[in-house]
């Protein structure tokens, strides 16, 4: 393989990675900063409890999700460095901002968070974990700021041979960051959502009517329901915004390979990619059209027509992305969406009745229901990024110039296997303390913590 | 002065603070395994460090991120060219990262052992390798006229990039040792102590070492002249000066003399540097600028001014945080990590 297939293959791997974690921290930073505001507004201890059971496991998922973060924050310099030195300009401003704004406010506040207990006041205490998820969700927006140019570039102007930025707030105010912020942010709503849902099902089973778990239960399910369902939305939003911006990406999305109107959405595509026809198809008629317009008529393009037109803009070349993936990515991910919109309202529904109970069958789905946010967010990733081929920024540059053209194969080969052993043995261990933590008996934390100290202080 | 210089001096001021402060956090997790006897004692060691080390991590990602906007081309070459090495370090980086976290989730001798070789191994790593980098970028790698790095991972070993990983080494070690004066109680204190005392005679004579190599091996003091200026001067004198302070215990001023050390070292490789970022040894004519490497006008006056907007504020609340855990941590008192 050469440099670029394995650097495209490390990048694809070190990021679907990061983002395993990133939505949990964003997700679960806000609802454990809920819990404890309702500690401190109520003095109930069951929020307490709360708060100290879904932290830890916040910050088991925090420290990996920092820890992979600095590959992330590196790798375009060590093996997109003709990206970097084309984009630089207007690139490398969102990320060090990222740090200055947001990474040192999680952080810090983290620090403050995890040792402040009944060190610091209790508001500042309330105020710092309110900081981290802050923090945390700042750092999305940045870094979206900058994807956001990739995928529809704004505020520049070719100069130098590379991209210059001519305006900052065009592209803080570009409109893809404000369909994809949204997205992102309520996704990693729901991921958390579900990832509370499954660990209280789990705990309800062992321990039935535990007040705590039915708390989080209900409390997991209100923002799962409201994650997916704002995320399903957004994301209707998104797909009409994209048929303007990126029209290759939206018939990539749905193997359209003519341009059609009324345009029919696919259910099922089998096609041949090489011949660009399908084998064999099911297909909504007008459905697409009312996809991208809210309406049953209207053109959407098709790949054969976008790429005729991309030659005549940018010269001879092969402009389309990968169909395959990009149909299937975004047909697992729209899946995804809404299977978990079905089970959050289900849930939602029945963990409000007079009488909380549930099958354990019902517990059971909703546990396994833990890796729909998951496998949504992965392939939604892989899909924005791969229908955007060949371009890493949309009309401007594309992957194969993009690569550093001074790391040899053999180098990126080594990095790849190197992280992807590490991530590995970090993924056996973080998953093993997880389910360590998740399985802590609640009412025996603050003893446990407390036995610790009180053994050491008699010993003294 | 225009926006080139100050962004130079902006990443100047970021890589002061990351020397200043990890320096010591990654003294403490080299020292780790080596001053804490028992489990509870290498507790409180982690944890005079536990509030710290991420915000601490943070001013080496923002001295990154600050290279990407202001000087893409810098960052680009560097990152690039020193490839291998970052992997090692990075590598080293994420498992330090986790280990914090990690270490203390685990009731098991095993895990704690393990978890802590793996700060050692984390700290240690990136405590020697940063004085390899920045040694290079002022001794000059081959580079061609399209600011591309064209040696490979031994052009970095030589023998004044070596002095200099070992310098750094050696100087955030004593600093962590230093600082562990500060923070510790009990025997931990007096182990620290002693620690620190032996370690400032080859710190010492390792750093000076390498600023005579410095005299043959760069040009950064035919640039400063034969009287190279109050800057290095200082530097010299603050590390002198930690042997006696440490004799007669005022640990507090060794700190802050172990810290002008490091921050003026660092002031005059950047010294040395200026208006250069990175020295090309194949042709002097092919190195990086701050001009020729630099992002555009408008650019970086947009960053300046998001610089002299939150650069004061992260000052304040991280300075605060330090304010509130200024308490020595002991083994026992109730231990987060």
């Amino acid at each position: 393989m050469d440099a670029l297939t394995l650097a495209r293959w490390q990048f694809a791997i070190v990021t679907v990675y990061h983002f395993f974690f990133v939505p949990i921290t964003l997700g679960l930073s806000i609802a454990v900063a809920i819990m404890q505001t309702a500690y401190y507004r109520t003095g109930n201890e069951a929020y307490k409890k709360m708060t100290k059971f879904w932290g830890k496991l916040f910050l088991i998922n925090f420290a990996i999700g920092v820890a992979t973060g600095i590959v992330q924050e590196f790798q375009f310099g060590m093996n997109w460095s003709q990206y970097s030195r084309f984009m630089g300009d207007i690139f490398g401003a969102p990320l060090a901002i990222e740090a200055l704004l947001a990474f040192f406010m999680e952080s810090t506040f983290l620090g403050i968070w995890i040792f402040g207990w009944e060190r610091v006041p209790k508001k500042f205490h309330l105020a710092s974990i309110w900081l981290v998820a802050i923090g945390s969700n700042l750092s999305a927006i940045w870094i979206l700021a900058a994807n956001s140019f990739m995928q529809q570039p704004v505020g520049y102007a070719i100069r130098n041979g590379r991209a210059e930025m001519t305006d900052f707030f065009a592209i803080i105010t570009n409109g893809h960051l404000w369909v994809q912020f949204p997205h992102v942010f309520f996704g990693a709503v729901a991921t958390a959502g579900f990832l509370i849902l499954a660990i209280s099902a789990f705990q309800l089973v062992k321990k039935e009517k535990h007040e705590v778990f039915k708390k989080s239960f209900k409390f997991g399910a209100v923002y799962a329901l409201v994650g997916s369902l704002l995320v399903v939305l957004v994301g209707h939003t998104q797909a009409q915004y994209m048929v303007k911006v990126q029209p290759m990406k939206m018939a990539a999305a749905e193997a359209l390979w003519d341009s059609e109107n009324p345009a029919a959405m696919s259910l099922f595509t089998f096609g041949d990619e090489k011949n660009r026809k399908d084998v064999f198809a099911i297909k909504i008629p007008g459905a697409l059209s009312f996809l991208a317009y809210n309406k049953f008529s209207g053109e959407v393009k098709g790949i054969n027509n976008l790429q005729k037109e991309a030659e005549q803009k940018f010269g001879p070349g092969d402009y389309v992305p990968p169909i395959a993936i990009s149909y299937w990515t975004f047909r697992i991910m729209v899946g995804a969406g809404f299977l978990m919109l079905l089970i959050a309202l289900l849930t939602t529904i029945q963990a409000f009745k007079s009488k909380f109970e549930f099958k354990p069958l019902w517990y059971k789905i909703v546990f396994w229901s833990l890796f729909l946010p998951v496998i949504a967010n992965s392939t939604g990733w892989l899909f924005t990024e791969l229908a955007r081929q060949p371009w890493t920024v949309f009309g401007l540059f594309q992957t194969a110039d993009s690569v550093s053209n001074t790391v040899t194969a053999g180098e990126v080969a080594f990095s790849l296997i190197a992280y992807t052993l590490i991530y590995a043995v970090l993924m056996v261990i973080m998953i093993g303390l997880m389910i360590k933590f998740a399985n802590r008996n609640i009412d025996e934390i603050e003893k446990e913590e407390a036995e610790v100290d009180n053994s050491v202080l008699t010993k003294a | 002065m225009d926006f080139n210089t100050i962004w130079f001096i902006l990443i100047a001021v970021l890589f002061v603070g990351f020397f200043f402060l990890e320096g010591f956090d990654y003294g403490v997790g080299i020292l780790l395994p080596f001053l804490g006897k028992e489990d509870r004692e290498r507790r409180a060691i982690i944890n005079s460090i536990g509030t710290f080390w991420d915000g601490n991590e943070v001013w080496m990602l923002t001295a990154g991120g600050a290279m990407f906007a202001a000087f893409p081309n810098w960052y680009a070459t560097l990152f690039s060219g020193f490839y291998l090495a970052l992997v090692v370090m990075l590598l080293a980086l994420i498992a330090r990262g986790v280990a914090f976290e990690y270490r203390s989730k685990k009731d098991d001798p095993v895990w704690h052992n393990r978890w802590d070789w793996v700060i050692f191994v984390g700290s240690f790593v990136p405590a020697l390798l940063w004085g390899v980098a920045i040694s290079n970028l002022i001794r000059g790698v081959p580079i061609d006229d399209k600011m591309n790095f064209t040696g490979n991972f031994f052009t970095l070993l030589n023998p004044y990039s070596l002095i200099g990983g070992v310098a750094s080494l050696l100087l955030f070690t004593l600093h962590g040792s230093i600082f562990l004066t500060l923070k510790l109680t009990d025997n931990l204190l007096e182990s620290a102590r002693k620690v620190a005392n032996k370690l400032w005679l080859p710190a010492t004579v390792v750093l000076f070492a390498y600023v005579i190599l410095g005299y043959f091996d760069t040009d950064m003091f035919s640039k400063l002249g034969i009287n190279p200026g109050a800057v290095p001067i200082i530097a010299g004198l603050a590390i002198l000066s930690v042997g006696y302070l440490l004799k007669i215990q005022k640990e507090g001023w060794a700190f802050v003399m172990t810290g002008i050390t490091i921050a003026f070292s660092t002031i005059t490789v950047f010294m040395g540097l200026f208006p250069r970022v990175m020295v090309s040894s194949t042709n002097p004519d092919w190195s990086l600028t701050i001009y020729n490497a630099s992002s555009s006008p408008y650019t970086l006056q947009v960053m300046s001014i998001v610089a002299l907007i939150f650069v004061p504020i992260v000052l304040a609340y991280q300075a605060w945080s330090y304010w509130i855990f200024r308490k020595r941590v002991s083994t026992k008192q109730k231990l987060e990590y």
